[in-house]
């Protein structure tokens, strides 16, 4: 209400701003439920459960976004043995590399633990290291993935037209290389941004918060690529080698 | 949009702020050009949900006349035998087009458009959640809409005007491969629909985050409004399925720019997997369509007949049963694609499975109908109309959906009776029932009601001419997208037939358009609340002010503005 009500005085602000303030003015009776990005749920007098949008943004865009990976691991699995023209996965696929990789991804899963761990507590050097780690852990799941691509190609001459291996191998797994990339540049930009001195713990732990969710996200895709190219793609057909 | 005077000096909608005098009457004409610039730039930077939903509309209303005049021209073509007025080619470039464009250019939008007006106002939000995705999601389907028309010179160059895509709106694999297709005709399709694919998911998102965050005190889960209720729902459906179109899409332009095989039979690829992905998005797309009209008549139908709208819990139930029964049903559109039989069966099961909760919600109709005091307004003509021609195109999807009837009849002028008289006679209806009802609040004024019941008439007429024959010349065995026939078939008659109705669904809407011309123009303001209603976006002004409310709404009932009207009879006791 307050002011909010009286159109006279919308009506002389002149500033394009001001619908802007009018929308996110924080709601006497609806506490932050409407407001921050981050944050909880919050109860209004009613009781009705009302979640902070963020939260339930970036919940729809993990929904979507896995629809969209399965869409491609329903094709890889469509696929598998379909296309006998070599080089096949069976010949051709390492699984020590790919092990070293997973684990370094993985365990950034649990860095960015630490590091909303540490931002909750406003220790904020600690939040950077923790963010810089799971940067490089990333960043090395990047390069571990771009040597065995360049192998891939220079010694295997598979590409993603020499056949539907190779099809749908280079796009399940690079879509799930280009998420990694998104990932790793909003964390860049958030220590970045933290080393400049504009994430304050407690305004902006609800927002890592959700880049962590997101984070998360791409390492279970993850898991889910792997199993289905390296474990079940990799058995050559009929227990032959 | 309007220099219409609302009548209510207080709620004149304060725009960007920057030209606040423009919305007098008479102030356009002063200050001329200048004017219109600064109202441009408003309506280009705007973040209002109820300006973008009024853009919504207005974008799909003009590839709604594009896509009229593709389908006029195909029954210009098919009216007489051997007609040679258009070639083949031009002939699968136009249903490709007509069809791509009504689903996601005239559908989507305008339904998405509506709910984006609608909804912060029914949950007595102040905006979406997030207004400038909103913003952006708009900006992102229009852009897709014209990538795709630019297909119409831009595919192979201006010298090969008119290179359209032209392989169906489903666009099957191998049609779509390179081979079958030269040009970039089929990656425009790819790409802006793509574009504005993704334009729907931003404003899904926005739809849930709002309906789940927003509400106004007091608006629980199950007080909201039907029309909220099927709208979540809609942007689940959408958030689900979007992206695997998106994914085979991907798919597709991978075969045809980096030489992939995804779909490609010739290098072990599958032109099935192509028709599983495209149906399990295309099959819930028809309920993306259809919900949002089903919650349309949901609250124009209680309304118009004064009485609670009946079984409301069971309507959410069966709402949220449709969501998920759609998922499993896409195979139906692949019977004749050789499937094995227990497959058959089951998706055949599985269809019938959702036509229930669809029953219910028509019994429920129905039932709210019932003993009550019925207005037949133009809005209620509409609900009426769509529960007459939905029940009929139900039925004959349940007849398609018997797997021998269905091995006779798909690809049959059958099919298409069929999904035009759920598209049209329900969605279509439920829009145009939806226009007249939320006009007044959009712009202050209603809509010539007289005006309004020839455009129902005529258009109903006409519509029924043109889509009922096709049922007939179905089951006499004319194929679908065949460009000409010859004259010995026994199709003459019903083509002639439904090429004569097409002039009157023209009449139909061209009054319409004139109607809402017209009422912008010179409308008679009418107060807030002109039909008597009971949500909570009649409680606010009409036009709304920018900010939506003057005080943030509480709601007690799931009738929050009858408890305000009829504070010693609350709703509570009817619920
Ligand atoms: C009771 C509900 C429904 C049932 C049982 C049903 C069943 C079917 C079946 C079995 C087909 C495939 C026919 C064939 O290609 O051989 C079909 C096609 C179609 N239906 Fe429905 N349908 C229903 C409701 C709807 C609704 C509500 C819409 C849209 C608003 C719709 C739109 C379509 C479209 C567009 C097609 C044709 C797709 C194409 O081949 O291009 N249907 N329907
Ligand atoms: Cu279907």
């Amino acid at each position: 209400m307050s002011t909010m009500s009286d159109p006279a005085r919308h009506h002389e602000s002149a500033t394009p701003v001001s619908r802007e303030a009018v929308r996110s003015s924080p709601r006497p009776d609806h506490g932050s439920a409407g407001g921050g990005a981050g944050g909880g749920a919050a109860l209004v007098a009613d009781g009705a459960w009302r979640p902070a949008r963020g939260r339930v943004g970036v919940a729809c865009l993990i929904f979507s976004e896995s629809a969209f990976f399965c869409a491609f691991i329903v094709a890889y699995l469509y696929y598998i043995g379909r296309d006998r023209s070599g080089p096949t996965p069976w010949q051709v696929l390492e699984l020590p590399p790919v092990l070293v990789n997973s684990v370094a991804l993985l365990s950034s899963s649990a860095t960015i633990v630490m590091a909303l761990h540490a931002l909750r507590r406003g220790a904020i050097q600690q939040f950077r290291l923790w963010l810089l780690a799971t940067i490089l852990l990333g960043a090395y799941f990047l390069y571990g993935t771009g040597v065995e691509w360049n192998g891939l190609i220079r010694d295997h001459q598979l590409t993603i037209a020499t056949n539907l291996f190779g099809t749908t191998f280079y796009s399940l797994v690079g879509f799930h290389a280009f998420h990694v990339t998104v990932g790793l540049l909003l964390l860049s930009l958030t220590l970045v941004l933290s080393l400049l001195g504009h994430v304050k713990p407690e305004r902006d732990h609800g927002r890592v918060d959700l880049l962590s969710w997101y984070w998360h996200f791409v390492d279970v895709v993850w898991i889910f690529v792997f199993f289905t190219v390296y474990i079940v793609g990799r058995q050559p057909p009929g227990g032959a080698t | 949009m309007s220099t219409l005077s609302t009548g209510h000096g207080a709620s004149t909608p304060a725009g960007g702020g920057s030209v606040p005098d423009t919305r007098r009457p008479g102030a356009a004409r002063d200050s001329g050009r200048v004017d219109l610039m600064a109202r441009l730039h408003e309506w280009t930077v705007t973040v209002d949900h109820k300006r973008l939903g009024i853009l919504y509309v207005a974008s799909g209303l003009f590839f709604f006349v594009i896509a009229g005049i593709q389908a006029t021209l195909m029954r210009l073509q098919l009216v007489v035998p051997v007609n040679d007025f258009l070639t083949p080619d031009t002939f699968n470039r136009l249903f490709t087009m007509h069809g791509t464009t009504m689903v996601f250019l005239v559908g989507m939008p305008v339904l998405l458009g509506i709910a984006n007006f609608l909804v912060p106002l029914m949950i007595g939000a102040r905006d979406m959640a997030f207004p400038r995705l909103n913003a952006f999601g708009f900006w992102l389907f229009l852009f897709g809409g014209l990538l795709l028309y630019y297909s119409y010179i831009g595919s192979a160059g201006l010298y090969g005007a008119g290179s359209t895509p032209d392989a169906g709106w489903f666009m099957y694999a191998p049609l779509t491969t390179r081979s079958f297709s030269r040009g970039n005709a089929t990656d425009y399709w790819i790409l802006g629909i793509m574009v504005s694919g993704f334009g729907s998911m931003t404003t899904a998102v926005n739809l849930v985050a709002t309906i789940f965050s927003m509400r106004c005190p007091g608006m629980t889960l199950m007080r909201m409004p039907l029309l909220v209720w099927m709208m979540i729902v809609v942007a689940v459906l959408i958030l689900a399925v979007m992206p695997v179109l998106t994914a085979a899409q991907v798919m597709l332009l991978f075969d045809r720019s980096l030489g992939a095989h995804f779909f490609n039979p010739q290098q072990e690829g599958s032109a099935l997997l192509w028709q599983h992905l495209f149906w399990f998005f295309g099959h819930p797309e028809v309920y993306i369509l259809i919900l949002p009209a089903f919650g349309f008549i949901s609250e124009i139908i209680p309304v118009f007949s004064r009485k609670v709208i009946f079984g409301y819990p069971l309507m959410v139930a069966a709402t949220v049963a449709i969501c998920f029964i759609s998922l499993g049903v896409w195979a139906h559109h692949m019977f004749v694609a050789g499937l094995s039989p227990f497959l058959n069966a089951l998706f055949a099961a599985s269809t019938f499975l959702i036509s229930v909760p669809t029953g219910i919600k028509i019994f429920n109709w129905i039932g709210t109908m019932w003993g009550g005091r019925i207005r037949f307004d133009v809005p209620m003509l509409f609900a009426t109309g769509f529960l007459a021609l939905f029940v009929f195109g139900g039925l004959t999807g349940i007849m398609l959906a018997v797997v021998p009837f269905d091995w006779q009849l798909s690809d049959t002028y059958f099919v298409v009776g069929h999904f035009h008289y759920v598209l049209i006679g329900g969605t279509l209806f439920g829009i145009f029932g939806a226009i007249f009802y939320w006009f007044p609040k959009a712009f202050g004024c209603k809509l010539d009601e007289r005006l309004g019941k020839w455009t129902f008439w005529i258009f109903l007429i006409g519509f029924t001419l043109t889509f009922f024959p096709m049922h007939i010349s179905g089951m006499l065995g004319m194929p679908r997208r065949i460009y000409t026939y010859q004259p010995d078939r026994g199709w003459e008659l019903w083509n002639l037939i439904s090429t004569i109705g097409v002039p009157l669904q023209i009449a139909g809407v061209s009054i319409l358009v004139w109607n809402i011309i017209r009422t912008l123009r010179r409308g008679e303001p009418c107060g807030d609340d002109p039909w008597d209603a009971w949500t909570l976006e009649w409680a606010t002004t009409s036009p709304p002010p920018e900010w939506n409310f003057h005080e943030v709404p509480v709601c007690t009932s799931r009738r929050p503005l009858w408890d305000r009207k009829h504070p010693e009879d609350p709703d509570e006791h009817y619920e």
